[in-house]
């Protein structure tokens, strides 16, 4: 019981220093790192829990995927030095004390939630799906990820191949000057216009007119 | 205060939820750190339903975790992919400069 009071608040302290230091750090690289930072505590957190298979997910899809296509898109456009000075501004200092509003009321909000379900649980109904802990996380959520959610599943597959395609026709640039493969004209190819026989005269040899 | 409920793990929720509301409003940089602060705020809603999932007995909880796992990574995508081609049209991703919808 200590030691999970212990390294609960742990990992939750680096989460959320982590998470001040994506939105406060002045170098938007180190906001990626703090990024990944928050995502490994995170997931650290998930596994600690009992989720093992969301933990591990969590960190090859965010940390491995996600947060490295940031880093890469952050190296790429060069926008690295492009330095801010927080809270210095007064293009947007009106903005301040109305996002510290909103963010403090959604705060107390869920606090109160949270506290609702702290003093009455009984109103909530609960579906209670983990029958048998005898098998891992992994097989038990491999179990209903595949029976009952196959379609949803499925629709999730639908939506990576959608932002795939997507993300490749929206960066798609097509340069003048570079020599590039036309399937119609290699398709719509035909004999007559490719080969041609010629009668070879002896000692001759052939002359190709180009 | 040692032992640690399920209250704990929503309270981080939402203080990770509330930082990344800040980040969205408090952003002089570009356009990239509002879209970490929205993967922050998801990354808040798997910890509320990881939690949640964990504490009832329930593993629908987890299964949508998945789910918004996959859905963060096609936005993200799609969102860095956007900024890209912006970059490349008009030269600037800051956020006080892009204004070209405002007419």
């Amino acid at each position: 019981m200590i030691a999970h009071a212990i390294f609960f608040y742990t990992f939750s302290i680096i989460a959320v220093v982590s998470a001040i230091m994506v939105t406060a750090s002045k170098n938007t690289v180190h906001s990626v790192f703090f990024l990944i930072l928050d995502f490994i505590s995170i997931s650290c957190l998930f596994i600690m829990i009992g989720a093992e298979f969301l933990g591990m997910i969590m960190l090859i899809v965010y940390v491995g995927a996600v947060a490295v296509l940031f880093l890469f898109v952050v190296m790429m456009l060069n926008v690295a030095q492009q330095k801010n000075q927080w809270f210095a501004g007064q293009a947007t200092s009106k903005h301040i004390p109305v996002g510290l509003i909103i963010s403090t009321l959604i705060f107390f909000e869920i606090i109160i939630v949270i506290g609702g379900w702290k003093y009455k649980p009984e109103i909530f109904d609960i579906n209670n799906s983990i029958a048998q802990t005898s098998i891992s996380n992994t097989h038990s959520l491999g179990q209903i990820l595949y029976t009952d959610y196959i379609h949803v599943f499925q629709i999730s597959g639908m939506i990576l191949l959608v932002a795939m395609v997507g993300a490749i026709v929206l960066t798609f640039r097509q340069r003048s000057g570079v020599k590039r493969q036309s399937y119609i004209k290699q398709i719509s190819r035909e004999r007559a216009e490719g080969v041609e026989v010629l009668e070879v005269q002896s000692n001759k040899g052939v002359k190709i007119d180009d | 205060m040692i032992d640690i409920g399920l209250g704990h793990y929503l309270t981080l929720g939402a203080v990770i939820f509330s930082i990344g509301v800040i980040g969205i409003f408090l952003n002089r940089k570009n356009i990239i750190v509002i879209l970490m602060s929205i993967e922050l705020i998801l990354l808040a809603v798997n910890i509320n339903l990881v939690a949640f999932s964990i504490y009832l007995g329930d593993l629908a909880g987890q299964v949508f975790t998945l789910f918004i796992l996959t859905v963060a990574a096609a936005e993200a995508a799609i969102g860095l992919a956007i900024i890209v081609v912006y970059f490349r049209n008009s030269g600037t991703i800051r956020v006080e400069e892009i204004d070209k919808l405002k007419g």
